[in-house]
């Protein structure tokens, strides 16, 4: 576990023994983290970890039953009419009037904050242009996505909560949204988001805590999360067919250590050291065999994630 | 800062309630339709000289009723649905604030449906004889009677029920309240129970300052019930997420 800064201004937020019911349900359960200035931090958690709930004790919508949390050194509840003027919030879903054009509703969130982005040149930002003439109700799931990120960093926030910014989203208006929280981060802009996509969380976040039912589970960068988990594994896709006892004795392994998962994969139960992957080349160099993909050495976020939650079901 | 944010809000409001057809039907069409219809029709045949010296203090009781339950109501109903008081809930506009823009945005339409029902009335012979000022201040008291009891509708019930039930307490309280025929025409057990309800109260005080008649201090006391009780009952169990 990465240590707690020591300097409070050096933290945006500070979560601290939180737990929440809701009725029986202990929806967060103990949590502690905190998210350093111009972070981009991940909370990722299968539904139900409590993502939601978390997010929204910070943005102020609920209290927590013990513990507590600070956004900017503030209480969220207390200290609302100080903190929402430097926090951009971006909900899981909803929140946008039907009948008003995404124009109109940025022109409005702006004059709620003192010193607002431009309206039109955000909407141009998120890739809205072509869409001022349309109610928000007409847009498409993905375009009020878009709307409400604009909505969040209308007021030049300090720190932004984004619940599941990309759900919904079309490859295109993903990467959109994925430059422009990295132009937030270049901007030392303090970044809180949710999220299930781990390619989203490998590729934005400095750190990401895992949260399976209401605890933490782990937490650090996504390479640190991901180098604990070393595998004692090389998978490989090549033609199927291969010669699984020739393979084990170029490798220097038994032969219940190679199988072929599905057809053209092969999984060896070995570590990928620089030796055996030299091998496992020439291996397919003498047979003429063309390798399609190689993992080695490290499981994905993914992997990491599905295990990790799945120990603490 | 805090002014443009209000303004800004009061503004979109009142685009929003512009751009919601069915809503004018309710705050405008119904009521000069009522005007002109039951004044026109002799159907009322009431005590007054003219139909229209009674109907303007009722059509205009109507109107704060239209405002300021139904259409506040449905509207703040949709958007505690939509989450957009959820989403105003993080942004530095306050609860207050909110407050603030939606009453100015009822207020409005009611100065708009007063001015084109005194000028409807008075264009098909209606003239005031009374306190003009003490009409205004009661209309004012039924605004937050209705607004209570439409915003306490909008933050309990599901969007879709409380679009039902604002819609049947309106033509309930019209039919029981006194205000396109008198409460006489009804039954009497039905018309000691129609005293209690906010319509009769507001449009029968009301009628009895423009008319200069006797005035109805019970009628008066029910008023000012609601109006404490509704905004009480709203704040205590208003929920911003549905």
């Amino acid at each position: 576990m990465t240590e707690p800064t020591a300097d409070p201004a050096a933290v945006a937020v500070v979560v601290a023994g939180l737990v929440k019911h809701y009725g029986a349900v202990r929806a967060v359960d103990g949590l502690t983290f905190d998210v350093a200035r111009g972070e981009v931090f991940g909370l990722l958690g299968p539904n139900g970890a409590g993502k939601t709930t978390t997010v929204e004790i910070l943005e102020g919508y609920r209290t927590p039953d013990r513990g507590h949390v600070r956004v900017l050194g503030l209480d969220p509840v207390a200290d609302a009419g100080v903190v929402r003027p430097r926090i951009g919030v971006m909900l899981q879903e909803g929140g946008l009037y039907p009948r008003l054009k995404p124009l109109e509703l940025l022109r409005l969130f702006a004059a709620y904050y003192d010193d607002p982005e431009d309206p039109a040149a955000l909407l141009d930002t998120v890739g809205l242009t072509d869409s001022t003439t349309t109610m928000v109700r007409r847009l498409s799931g993905g375009q009020a996505q878009r709307l409400s990120l604009a909505c969040a960093l209308i007021g030049r926030p300090d720190v932004v909560f984004l619940d599941e910014p990309t759900a919904g989203m079309d490859p295109h208006a993903r990467a959109t949204t994925w430059q422009l929280v990295r132009d937030l981060k270049a901007r030392s802009v303090t970044v809180l988001l949710t999220t299930h996509a781990m390619d989203e969380a490998e590729q934005l976040c400095d750190r990401v805590a895992i949260i399976a039912g209401g605890k933490l589970a782990a937490l650090g960068s996504p390479a640190e999360l991901t180098r604990h988990a070393v595998a004692d594994e090389i998978w490989f896709a090549a033609a199927p067919g291969l010669d699984c006892t020739a393979l084990a004795a170029a490798l220097g392994v038994t032969i219940a250590d190679v199988v072929e998962d599905r057809a053209g994969e092969y999984v060896v139960r070995a570590a990928g050291t620089p030796a055996r992957i030299a091998d496992l080349a020439c291996f397919l160099r003498d047979r003429n065999v063309t390798l399609a993909a190689l993992q080695a050495g490290r499981r994905s976020l993914e992997e990491v994630f599905l295990q990790i939650t799945a120990e603490n079901a | 800062m805090r002014s443009r944010a209000l303004t800004a809000q009061a503004r979109a409001e009142t685009v929003l309630q512009l751009r919601q057809g069915e809503n004018l039907i309710v705050t405008l069409a119904i009521p000069l339709g009522i005007l002109v219809f039951f004044a026109k029709v002799d159907a009322v045949s009431t005590d007054y000289a003219h139909p229209v010296d009674f109907l303007v203090p009722g059509v205009l009781s109507l109107g704060v009723m239209a405002a300021a339950m139904v259409s506040l109501g449905i509207a703040t109903g949709f958007e505690r649905r939509y989450g957009v008081l959820k989403r105003l809930g993080s942004t530095p506009l306050s609860r207050g604030g909110l407050l603030a823009a939606k009453t100015a945005t009822v207020l409005a339409l009611e100065v708009v449906q007063v001015v084109l029902v005194v000028v409807v009335g008075v264009s098909i012979g209606w003239h005031a004889t009374g306190g003009i000022v003490a009409a205004i201040a009661l209309l004012l008291v039924g605004t937050v009677a209705f607004a209570g009891l439409g915003l306490l509708l909008a933050g309990t019930l599901r969007a879709e029920t409380n679009l039902a039930v604002a819609n049947a307490l309106f033509l309930v309280l019209l039919f029981l309240g006194g205000m396109a025929y008198p409460l006489a025409k009804l039954p009497t057990a039905l018309q000691d129970f129609a005293k209690l309800l906010p319509a009769a109260a507001l449009s029968e005080t009301v009628r009895a300052v423009l008319t200069s008649s006797a005035f109805p201090v019970g009628e008066l006391v029910v008023l000012l019930v609601w109006a404490v009780t509704m905004p009480l009952l709203a704040a205590r169990f208003f929920r911003w997420e549905e």
